[in-house]
């Protein structure tokens, strides 16, 4: 039942000091990345002379905005011939944040997210259709080769296509799926239309629900319909992706991979750290990466640390199923997207007034954007045929940068609220 | 004989009730006369196009009323109000390869005269033609002082 029961089963005491020790390590290999070179100059801190992990206190904060800036190479702690992999964050072109890989770090990468399906039980035998997209997307790739490692016949069936993954699963008796919560309802209505009861008439007896935060509710009753067990997976691409924390059997929370991730959970406002239990932002720190460290990274995720320890006996902790954001990153069909990427596009546009709205709605089991958009005054020409074209090249721009279409409609200018808050912004309608 | 220009108002508007009520409900207030409209939509949104007796004073308060508004130049051809009388104007302006975007007429006088108004993409050679083929066209003065029949009194 363990991957690596000497390590998943650790006293804390060991676990602790083992994280010191790698914590001297990636602080050493920091040092050679112009970054932290120069964040470690300004602490004064001696990475030859620490003998705490209270040190990563002292470490300021790493936020997206830091890999932007010094993107794409100012973190990078190896020489870029030790490279093999790049992956970025879902859902941005442009300047998107980029992560690069050593051979070891897809080598620990893949362990642990092998670690992580072993550890809900999938097993050598099993057949294994990923659902995700490939590509930059680490939630493709990274499931992908971590199942091959377990021994599952890995079927990369990739994202949509919804009769195919159908066919697929029914052809080569799937039994076991990665997949978006929000997917895995839309294509439950598609399992119907085809006449195919995935409960009954299909293999299936597991699923990983990864990509986007969702309810206890929304589990049961994704497990309901497919007659399995569906357990939560949680990553960021700036912390390698998928296998950062996984639910194991007791479904009780997501074990924290403590061996590889040192945790905070801080108030984001006072940014001081919060007792275990309550609820704040959670923060990673690398303790093996070679290629990228990152120290004290922002996820921006709000969860908790759930006391006690779990019945499966690991002795990782277990955090919280992601409960919000603490900025205005909004995730649709597992898709991040930030507003602000939609007010830069909108901008660019000729005939694009100064205010837009974002509106998320859920239409049966299909998750869908509305943009709406106030048009210029100035450039409204009495013409229909004009604001149908200048509609179509929202949609397009859009799509090409957030990777979903969305449904665009054109309001008169004034009409809607003045973006002086972020929130107002966005309005989140997706129901339970 | 000159060809006059009239001007046609169009409003861009949400696709939602209320929007045509806004707009007739301050022309009412401002004593400006309807002649004919249109309305095209394209699922949330839409133009309403308006003829009215006083075109620049129509856009002046709907858009100090907030409204979004455009004045375009068409043309409002006299034609007979009998088989055959729009298709006179319409087979002459397919002949010359002018394209319509929008029309639409109203009845001055029963079976009598209605005024078409069109919409074109090359307005002045649209002028032109009309002119050589004899039709008669109305400017914006001229729009205001006939009386449609809908309006006539007995």
């Amino acid at each position: 039942m363990y991957w690596e029961k000497d390590i998943e089963t650790m006293d804390r005491d060991r676990l602790a000091a083992i994280q010191l020790e790698r914590l001297r390590e990636t602080l050493k290999k920091a040092k050679k990345s112009s970054y932290y070179s120069e964040i470690f100059k300004k602490i004064g801190l001696d990475t030859d002379r620490v003998n705490s992990l209270d040190v990563i206190g002292e470490i300021p904060f790493t936020i997206k905005d830091d890999l932007r800036e010094h993107w794409p190479y100012g973190f990078l702690a190896v020489s870029k011939d030790e490279l093999i992999r790049m992956h970025s964050s879902s859902g941005t072109t442009g300047r998107a944040t980029v992560i690069f890989h050593t051979a070891g770090d897809i080598e620990k990468w893949t362990n642990l997210v092998a670690r992580s399906m072993y550890m809900a039980g999938m097993r050598k035998g099993d057949v294994f259709q990923n659902m995700m997209s490939y590509g930059l997307f680490t939630g493709g790739l990274g499931f992908h080769y971590a199942a091959e490692k377990v021994g599952a016949l890995v079927i990369p069936a990739g994202a949509g296509n919804s009769k195919r993954q159908i066919q697929l699963l029914r052809d080569f008796e799937t039994t076991v799926i990665h997949i978006i919560p929000s997917y895995a309802l839309l294509l439950s209505t598609v399992f119907e239309e085809v006449g195919v009861d995935p409960a009954k008439d299909t293999k299936l007896r597991m699923a990983f629900l990864g990509a986007e935060p969702h309810s206890e509710k929304m589990r049961k009753k994704i497990e309901e319909i497919y007659g399995f067990k569906g357990y939560n997976s949680y990553g960021l691409s700036e912390m390698n992706g998928p296998g950062v924390a996984f639910e194991c059997p007791f479904q009780s929370g997501l074990h924290i991979w403590e061996d590889q991730f040192f945790v905070e959970i801080i108030d984001p406002e006072t940014l001081k750290a919060v007792p275990d239990g309550e609820e704040g932002e959670l923060v990673l720190t690398t303790l093996v990466r070679e290629g990228m460290p990152i120290f004290r990274y922002r996820t921006k995720d709000l969860t908790r640390i759930i006391p006690g320890s779990c019945e499966c006996g690991r002795t990782h902790r277990r955090i919280d199923r992601i409960k919000g954001r603490t900025d205005d990153m909004l995730i649709l069909k597992g898709v991040n997207i930030f507003p602000i990427q939609i007010e830069k596009k909108l901008m660019e546009i000729p005939g694009v007034g100064t205010n837009f709205q974002i509106i998320l709605e859920r239409e049966g089991y299909n998750d869908y954007m509305t943009v709406k958009v106030e048009v210029q005054k100035e450039f409204f020409a009495g013409d229909l045929k004009q604001l149908e074209r200048l509609r179509h090249r929202i949609v397009d721009d859009l799509k090409s940068d957030i990777l979903i279409t969305p449904k665009v409609s054109l309001v008169e200018p004034g009409t809607l609220p003045k973006s002086e808050g972020k929130a107002v912004r966005v309005i989140d309608n997706r129901k339970e | 004989m000159t060809v006059m220009i009239a001007y046609q108002l169009s409003i861009f508007a949400e696709n939602k009730p209320g929007r045509l009520a806004a707009v007739t409900g301050i022309l009412a207030k401002e004593k400006i006369n309807i002649r004919a409209t249109t309305i095209a939509t394209s699922d949330t949104f839409g133009v309403i196009n308006l003829i009215v007796d006083d075109p620049k004073r129509a856009q002046m308060v709907l858009s100090k009323a907030g409204m979004t508004v455009n004045l375009r130049e068409v043309l409002a051809v006299l034609i007979e109000d009998k088989p055959g009388g729009l298709d006179r104007l319409t087979q002459l302006l397919l002949k010359e390869n002018i394209n319509i975007n929008n029309a639409y007429g109203f009845v001055l006088e029963s079976r009598e005269r209605a005024v078409f108004v069109v919409d074109v993409d090359q307005i002045e050679k649209a002028q032109k033609i009309i002119e050589k083929a004899g039709f008669k066209t109305l400017d914006a003065d001229a729009l205001a002082a006939v009386e449609p029949f809908h309006y006539m009194k007995y």
